[in-house]
């Protein structure tokens, strides 16, 4: 069930000066993703699929074009401004999950909530909520070395959770975990999309992966080559 | 409270995590540690020298000394002024009614420490430091009620007999009571041992003043005129009798203010040693720290970055690490201070007094005031070498923490 356009890039260009060369990643690349969408982006290494996910999750700018979120532009923002956008709107999970090793889970997943004005006893209450709806609820104390892979991942969605964002950005959620567990995963992820609305952009090798997304976007050299609608 | 929060958390991140750079956190803690201990060795050495001259001396005893002597060494009076003074107002009597008033001979010596004594005994091929011999008049006793003979008995007028000083018997070879000690041509017998309240007069020989101006040649001159004081306003009586008569040039003092003086005359220059010696050696702990906490920053790049990408501000990343710095700095400190405590607190040791020319026994002393000065030592080097490392755990863009052009 998708809806409004949820984030727009318009004329988006990115170039990197590497010494005397300038290497250009985008060239006035568009895109819209509409609500409640799930997006798989694929592509071969350094056709740009990561840098993509980090324009569109705040965490770098274009060099020229626009970025919008829910209307409101974001490539005009402040680091700090940038940063408490991320805080409202964006949950990252990442291939190798990101969690803090001095962390306990229930630790990691209430990070961004320190970030928030919530009592203490509400955090705790939201962490419990948030492990129980990924299976972990009896984890909460276990720190990720005590962990498998895919519970770590688990842990790590929960994080991308707490704060009920509106966008989740992927980047190989699966690319450490065996097949049983990426599905698991895959399946999570899709649930969240379905049922709690989630719009979810997650940049993947994987077309096993990317079958559990509502389309996929193919990016070679800055440009979507094609688009696959999956059912 | 959110700002709190972050801090909270990104701190604990950093000191949760010190243990997986153990070595290179261990290497700080020990540089520190040993700029700490280095200062804290010769802030020490100053506070005891200090302490010990200090507790030298009273109120109520006045030193007079020939003027803008500045010191005894420097000093000459004559018997006609020692004289003079015993007629003076504000000088107390004892109950026959004579002045409690002595003149003082004060000669240098030398003596052999008893970490200079050779492995054979022989004194005499041992090197030598210079030691104080005071010549005490007949009330040279008297005027000090707190002396104690803690062994033997005192030295009686007329003879080569000399009492030592207990801090100088414990440092210094040959003294020991029975023992006869040769100084200048003649020989001396040690007859007492004595203990003055810790002061330098404990780091001092004391013999007869006739036999010390006989057997050194110095007929009819003195050092120093000792007077015991009646009251409070007995210098000021003194002082004024010295001014008005123009055979008195002397410069009246309590020996109080004369022994506070030479301390810090003495201890400034200990400090002044130490102070250069542990901030040349706090650069290389500084370089030590800014490598372990840059290595701690790439190590926790990752983390940064996703903190970052969570949402969390530069500054928690900028305090967390900072704080990370100073937790280890602080650590070295207090290593620095404890090893400082155990190895030279309470132990003795002499050195050269630069206003008498000899040697004075006195115990380091690591006071707290003495040790917060090698914390906030350890705090600069931990501050100085976490503030650079934290702005860049601040400023790295996330995209560079995370290793992606």
């Amino acid at each position: 069930m998708t809806g409004q356009t949820l984030i727009h890039l318009q004329d988006v260009s990115k170039r990197f000066v590497k010494g005397k060369d300038t290497i250009t990643i985008f060239d006035h690349l568009g895109l819209s993703i509409p609500a409640g969408d799930f997006v798989a982006v694929m592509g071969p290494s350094g056709s740009g699929k990561t840098t993509l996910l980090n324009l569109l999750g705040g965490i770098d700018q274009p060099t020229e074009g626009s970025i919008t979120f829910d209307g409101g532009r974001v490539d005009t923002l402040t680091e700090g401004q940038l940063a408490r956008w991320r805080a409202h709107n964006v949950g990252f999970i990442f291939q190798f999950y990101n969690l803090m090793p001095t962390l306990s889970a229930a630790r990691n997943v209430e990070l961004p909530l320190l970030l928030t004005s919530f009592s203490r006893a509400e955090r705790k209450r939201r962490v419990e909520a948030a492990l129980s709806l990924v299976g972990l609820a009896e984890r909460a104390d276990h720190y990720p070395r005590e962990m498998s892979g895919g519970q770590q991942q688990r842990v790590a969605i929960a994080r991308a959770l707490i704060s009920d964002p509106k966008l989740l950005l992927c980047d190989e959620p699966t690319g450490d975990l065996d097949r049983t567990t990426a599905d698991e995963i895959l399946a999570m992820l899709r649930l969240l999309n379905q049922e709690m609305g989630k719009t979810i952009v997650m940049v993947t090798h994987d077309p096993e992966a990317a079958k559990y997304a509502r389309r996929t976007l193919h990016l070679d050299k800055g440009r979507f080559t094609e688009r696959e609608l999956v059912a | 409270m959110r700002v709190f929060n972050e801090i909270a958390v990104v701190t604990t991140i950093c000191i949760k995590s010190i243990p997986q750079r153990f070595w290179a956190s261990f290497s700080t803690v020990v540089a520190v540690g040993l700029v700490v201990t280095v200062l804290l060795a010769f802030l020490a050495m100053a506070a005891g020298f200090q302490q010990t001259l200090r507790g030298t001396g009273t109120k109520d005893m006045a030193i007079l000394m020939r003027a803008g002597s500045q010191a005894e060494l420097n000093s000459g009076v004559t018997r006609d002024q020692a004289r003079l003074i015993e007629e003076a107002p504000g000088v107390m009597k004892d109950a026959d009614g004579k002045p409690l008033v002595s003149p003082e001979l004060y000669v240098i010596v030398d003596g052999v420490k008893k970490t200079a004594v050779p492995a054979d005994g022989n004194l005499k091929k041992a090197p030598r430091s210079n030691l104080t011999l005071r010549g005490l008049g007949p009330a040279g006793i008297a005027v000090r009620p707190g002396l104690k003979i803690v062994e033997g008995r005192a030295f009686k007028p007329g003879t080569n007999e000399l009492m030592v000083g207990r801090a100088l018997q414990k440092d210094f070879a040959g003294l020991n009571v029975g023992d006869t000690v040769k100084l200048g041509n003649s020989n001396w017998l040690v007859v007492g041992a004595f203990e003055l309240g810790g002061s330098v007069f404990e780091s001092e020989l004391w013999a007869d003043t006739p036999e010390v101006q006989d057997l050194f040649h110095r007929q009819n001159v003195f050092q120093s005129i000792r007077a015991r004081l009646t009251g409070p306003d007995a210098l000021k009586a003194l002082s004024d009798y010295a001014a008005n008569d123009p055979q008195l040039k002397l410069d009246v003092t309590t020996e109080a203010d004369y022994y506070a003086q030479q301390a810090s005359r003495t201890s400034d220059l200990i400090q002044k040693l130490g102070w250069p010696l542990a901030i040349a050696m706090a650069f290389g702990a500084l370089a030590g720290a800014l490598n372990t906490m840059y290595s701690s920053v790439a190590a926790r790049a990752q983390e940064i970055a996703t903190l970052r990408c969570i949402g969390f501000s530069g500054t928690s990343s900028f305090i967390g690490t900072l704080l990370e710095s100073l937790v280890l700095a602080l650590v070295g400190g207090i290593v620095g201070t404890l090893v400082t405590w155990v190895l030279f607190d309470g132990l003795t040791g002499s050195t050269l007094s630069g206003a008498s020319f000899s040697q004075i026994v006195f115990t380091f002393h690591l006071t707290p005031a003495v040790a917060v000065q090698g914390i906030i030592l350890a705090l600069v080097v931990g501050l100085v070498g976490g503030v650079f490392p934290a702005w860049r755990a601040a400023r790295i863009p996330i995209v560079e923490a995370y290793g992606t052009p």
